[in-house]
């Protein structure tokens, strides 16, 4: 089996760049249109950045590379990401 | 810097040798992915190199392991910061692979069984500077460090050294890969640090 | 303070130890003071870092075990069980090296997803826990939780472990349950029961789950965390069982069983 954690380890990661939880966002892969929560990714976090991954058909969903300053994200892989933010 | 934590050193060892800056020295081999592993039968591997003009060679496995092959032992540097230094491998040189190959392409992209991607001059894959290898530490290359085959370029961070090795693309343009295009930087040179945009 | 979704980015912090307690020969839970925690639920965790003199730096994400009211208690208190492995770079550190007074530098607390709310919407549903080996930690929160919060929703928790010493939280476990408040604790052995017991070892099955589980028409919420693959089998089982996948929520830690 591969060796892949879930999206619930990107919430550090995410948690420095969005104010609120990212963990639940709801995503829909655009490759072949199925529909998680960031926590239910695959993600392959032991690289030179993380990868999450569709459950589904493995496409690339979310990338995110962290340097010592700067934080790169890649949501290509997604339509959007809907995110709860709390009302006011 | 994070606060030091007391009395915490890690898994790294102290080098007498020259290290890169930045990096440490390791005695494991760490796997790092971008995906699952790809488990490629050999009787179905095929490795192409193609030119801008879109003339493709290629080698299935009986043709590649018939090439002469070199034993090189190189040191190796992922921009993770880890360092592994007298690798031994098997390989076959890229001078080899492009003996016959003609072109005028300034640039090369390796693609990998997987999808993976990684750009670099066609000048650095030249020169005794790059390898396909097929057999590390005098054993095959495990699927989970990139068997069948993979590029092996020890002169640049390890990420430019693309696993499962599926072909080589030449270019006129030079095209950013996996990694390139999200930070990393598009050289890559150990030795000046060269690891994100703008080093 | 309001149990709700923390607002605002992450950005590390320094606990200090305050105490630290065996929790088995090879695991320990780790106390510590985190000024101007902003509190937690129950299933968050928090990510670690060490660094070394020389800059060299690693992290690791740890469950949080304790309820969220210790979160609120002056000082604000956050547990941590950590299970050390043989190859392990941090957990040697954590389990062996850290001592009371020492600092520890944290991010959290993160994740909204895996997470049981003892005031939310549905807070009287069934609760199902599933933990293999060291993933029993978060739901440990969550039982703790429920305790602290007065709350009468029915818990059943399934607890694999190899064998009768890996058990965390034997004695608490087996305290809340004779307390006799709705808490039900099964405990699976895949390698060597307990002396005298007649139940066979082996992994979580389908019959597991009807014995010591809910019944689909229940509609339990169901919390898996151990392993990726503990993880992936038990939730496969439980969909075959019945139960909608949309209710079943995993965490997963890595194959070596620590979260890497």
């Amino acid at each position: 089996m591969s060796d892949y954690m879930d999206g619930n380890m990107l919430g550090g990661a995410l948690g420095e760049l969005f104010s609120m939880d990212v963990t639940s966002a709801a995503l829909t892969c655009v490759s072949c249109g199925a529909s998680w929560v960031i926590a239910q990714t695959r993600v392959y976090p032991h690289g030179p950045g993380m990868v999450a991954r569709c459950p589904a058909c493995d496409a690339v969903l979310v990338r995110l590379v962290r340097g010592p300053d700067r934080a790169w994200l890649d949501l290509r892989g997604v339509t959007c990401l809907q995110l709860a933010v709390p009302g006011q | 810097m994070g606060i030091v934590s007391p009395g915490f050193s890690g898994r790294r060892r102290d080098s007498g040798e020259k290290l890169p800056p930045g990096q440490y020295l390791v005695t494991d081999f760490p796997v790092l992915s971008a995906g699952p592993t790809p488990r490629i039968d050999t009787g179905k591997w095929e490795l192409s190199i193609t030119t801008e003009t879109g003339q493709v060679h290629r080698w299935d496995w009986a043709a590649f392991q018939a090439l002469p092959a070199e034993e090189p032992t190189v040191d190796i540097h992922c921009v993770t910061k880890w360092s592994k230094l007298g690798t031994h491998w098997r390989a076959v040189s890229l001078d080899t692979l492009m003996a016959d190959v003609e072109t005028s392409a300034g640039f090369a992209v390796a693609h990998s069984y997987g999808g993976y991607t990684t750009n670099l001059p066609l000048a650095d894959l030249m020169d005794g500077q790059a390898w396909v290898a097929s057999g590390f530490g005098g054993e095959p290359l495990e699927a989970e460090h990139g068997g069948p085959a993979r590029l092996l370029v020890p002169h640049l961070y390890f990420w430019k050294s693309a696993k499962w090795l599926q072909g080589i693309t030449l270019s006129d343009h030079d095209e950013p890969g996996f990694w390139e295009s999200l930070g990393y930087h598009n050289y890559g040179d150990p030795w000046r640090e060269q690891r994100y945009w703008g080093d | 303070m309001a149990r709700a979704a923390v607002l605002g980015r992450l950005t590390w912090r320094v606990a200090t130890v305050a105490a630290l307690r065996d929790e088995t020969a090879t695991a320990r839970t780790i106390v510590l003071d985190v000024p101007g925690w902003p509190g937690h639920l129950a299933g968050q965790h928090v990510d670690v870092r060490l660094t070394a003199p020389d800059g060299y730096s690693t992290e690791r994400s740890y469950s949080i075990a304790s309820a969220p009211a210790e979160g609120q208690a002056d000082p604000p208190a956050v547990q941590l069980t950590v299970q050390r492995l043989a190859d392990g770079e941090v957990s040697p550190y954590l389990t062996q090296t850290l001592a009371v007074g020492y600092p520890l530098e944290l991010r959290g607390p993160i994740g909204g997803w895996f997470v049981w709310n003892p005031d939310g919407p549905a807070s009287a549903r069934p609760v199902l826990l599933v933990a293999g080996g060291s993933g029993v930690v978060p739901l440990m929160a969550m039982i703790r939780e429920r305790a602290a919060a007065g709350s009468h929703a029915p818990f059943k928790l399934i607890y694999s472990v190899r064998d009768p010493g890996a058990l965390l939280y034997a004695d608490e476990l087996a305290r809340r349950e004779q307390a006799g408040d709705g808490l039900q604790v099964r405990y699976v052995y895949t390698r060597t029961a307990p002396p005298g017991s007649t139940e066979p070892t082996g992994r979580i099955n389908a019959a597991t789950l009807t014995a010591a589980g809910w019944p689909p028409d229940q509609s339990p919420a169901v919390f898996v965390c151990g392993p990726t693959g503990f993880v992936e089998a038990v939730a496969d089982l439980l969909v075959r069982a019945g139960h909608g996948a949309g209710a079943i929520k995993t965490e997963r830690f890595g194959p070596s069983g620590g979260k890497p």
